[in-house]
């Protein structure tokens, strides 16, 4: 393999260093750039859009830092890793503070709705949904990035909102807390999941491996 | 299904882990790193460092420590002790920590909880809420390491924390801290059921059911404990064996 710059997105929210490390750890090789210049996104081989926090903030300073059109260019030509509001940040109309996402995905980014927030038990069901829950691994064929990874493998999440696709054939991973959502698409080169690979242990780490491999 | 969580915590006092660290082979008993490094590759599924350094000059001796977990161990790591301001906050994520707690600053100053959570989002505010029983089916808030009792009542305290914007409540029975009596259960299930983001329940783990009986009949989302799992009684897969044997949903 020929080694790599990885550009991971900073526009000043959430935790990259943590993909950062976690990226270097499983890629020894490649160049891990935190960056939030336009010019070092297009030209890094491979891009990941982190995100943490609320999504009309992550949105403001994406814009803010004038990172909006390359994050779109890189989406549409390259491979590509969303985390998290990283995800969200794909879609159309997000629920939280009624704001328009980068629209790259049709669909829209509700929250957990309290009516559903009840285990089968009759346990309350808490918001954010905090924890390791297990990803069911869906789609017409397995996806590059599962390789090595075990169906309904445990990921750490932290969220309060999720994507509704409008397509439900760019899910290629489910996960029920309440209700089913789709905690991770795929569609051409782009990958992107609502849990946090580089704080999921094993199963994070191989992902992560999976996706500098990848070849879309 | 949504795993119940067991986190280790680890008191660090300048940098180094204090009370025994009993694992075989550990190089050093006081090294955070190659501890949470065990941990980890006991299936913990975070782990909380509590900072209990004194002395101002050696405060920032925990960034540097964050940041040597953080390169090497690849699950959540939640910090507190000392937190006083968001600037606190930001530095500790910055240095690789994924939630930060606070317990003092958080009552006196319960606009710190909005200011941090609305910088850097509820996900990573943890309130640590001390709790003493005063009378039946009351318990009261206490800081300053259990030496001041505020007067406000644990169970709107912690719906206060949520409105101001916590993502997550660190509870501590005082009376059980250290007693290997198990956690107060009804204290737990109080808090557990009048708020809805997630509550971890600590103080007073003596046994693997007690863990158990924090989630089953505390109802707390997550477990917190460090005497069983530092003086290898037992290791975090053990425990979690034994709450996947008593009905509860784990990470194995």
């Amino acid at each position: 393999m020929s080694h790599k710059v990885v550009a991971v997105v900073d526009y000043g929210m959430g935790n990259l260093r943590s993909v950062a490390k976690a990226i270097e750890h499983v890629a020894p090789g490649a160049t891990v750039l935190v960056t939030a210049n336009a010019a070092e996104i297009a030209s890094a081989d491979r891009v990941v859009m982190p995100g943490q926090g609320a999504m009309p903030d992550c949105m403001r300073e994406l814009t803010a830092r004038n990172l909006r059109e390359a994050v779109i260019r890189a989406a549409a030509e390259k491979p590509f890793l969303g985390i998290c509001v990283g995800l969200q940040m794909l879609f159309g109309h997000a629920e939280e503070g009624n704001i328009m996402g980068l629209g790259i995905l049709p669909g829209t980014v509700p929250r957990f709705p309290a009516a559903a927030m009840v285990a089968t038990d009759g346990a309350r069901l808490k918001v954010p949904h905090m924890g390791w829950n297990q990803v069911k691994q869906v789609g017409a064929y397995p996806h590059p990035l599962w390789q090595g990874i075990e169906d309904e493998a445990r990921f750490y999440f932290v969220h309060s909102y999720y994507v509704l696709p409008e397509d439900p054939l760019v899910a290629v991973g489910v996960t029920n807390y309440g209700i089913a959502f789709t905690s991770a698409i795929a569609r051409d080169n782009i990958f992107a999941v609502q849990f946090h690979p580089e704080k999921s242990a094993e199963a994070g780490l191989r992902l992560l491996k999976n996706f500098i491999q990848w070849q879309p | 299904m949504l795993a119940k969580r067991i986190i280790p915590c680890l008191d660090v006092n300048a940098g180094r882990v204090v009370k025994g660290v009993n694992f075989v082979a550990l190089r050093d008993a006081g090294d955070p790193v190659e501890i949470a490094r065990r941990y980890d590759a006991q299936g913990a599924d975070e782990i909380t460092f509590l900072d209990i350094t004194a002395s101002s000059d050696e405060r920032d001796i925990i960034l540097h420590i964050i940041e040597a977990v953080a390169s090497q161990v690849f699950i959540p790591l939640t910090v507190g002790g000392g937190v006083r301001a968001v600037a606190d906050v930001r530095r500790l994520l910055n240095a690789g920590a994924d939630k930060v707690s606070m317990n003092t600053a958080a009552v006196t100053n319960p606009q710190l909880i909005a200011d941090a959570a609305a910088k850097v989002g509820s996900q990573c505010i943890v309130v640590a809420i001390d709790a003493k029983q005063t009378s039946p089916g009351k318990w009261e808030v206490f800081t300053h390491g259990g030496r001041k009792n505020t007067g406000l009542d644990v169970i709107h305290w912690a719906q206060d924390v949520q409105a101001f914007g916590a993502g997550e409540i660190l509870l501590t029975s005082m009376d059980r801290d250290g007693t290997k009596a198990g956690f107060d259960l009804a204290l737990t299930r109080a808090v557990a059921d009048a708020v809805g983001i997630p509550v971890i329940a600590s103080g007073g783990v003596g046994n693997l059911d007690h863990l158990a009986d924090g989630v089953t009949l505390g109802r707390a989302d997550a477990v917190l404990a460090a005497s069983i799992f530092h003086y290898g009684e037992f290791t975090v897969r053990q425990a979690k064996e034994h709450m996947r044997a008593r009905g509860v949903e784990v990470r194995l």
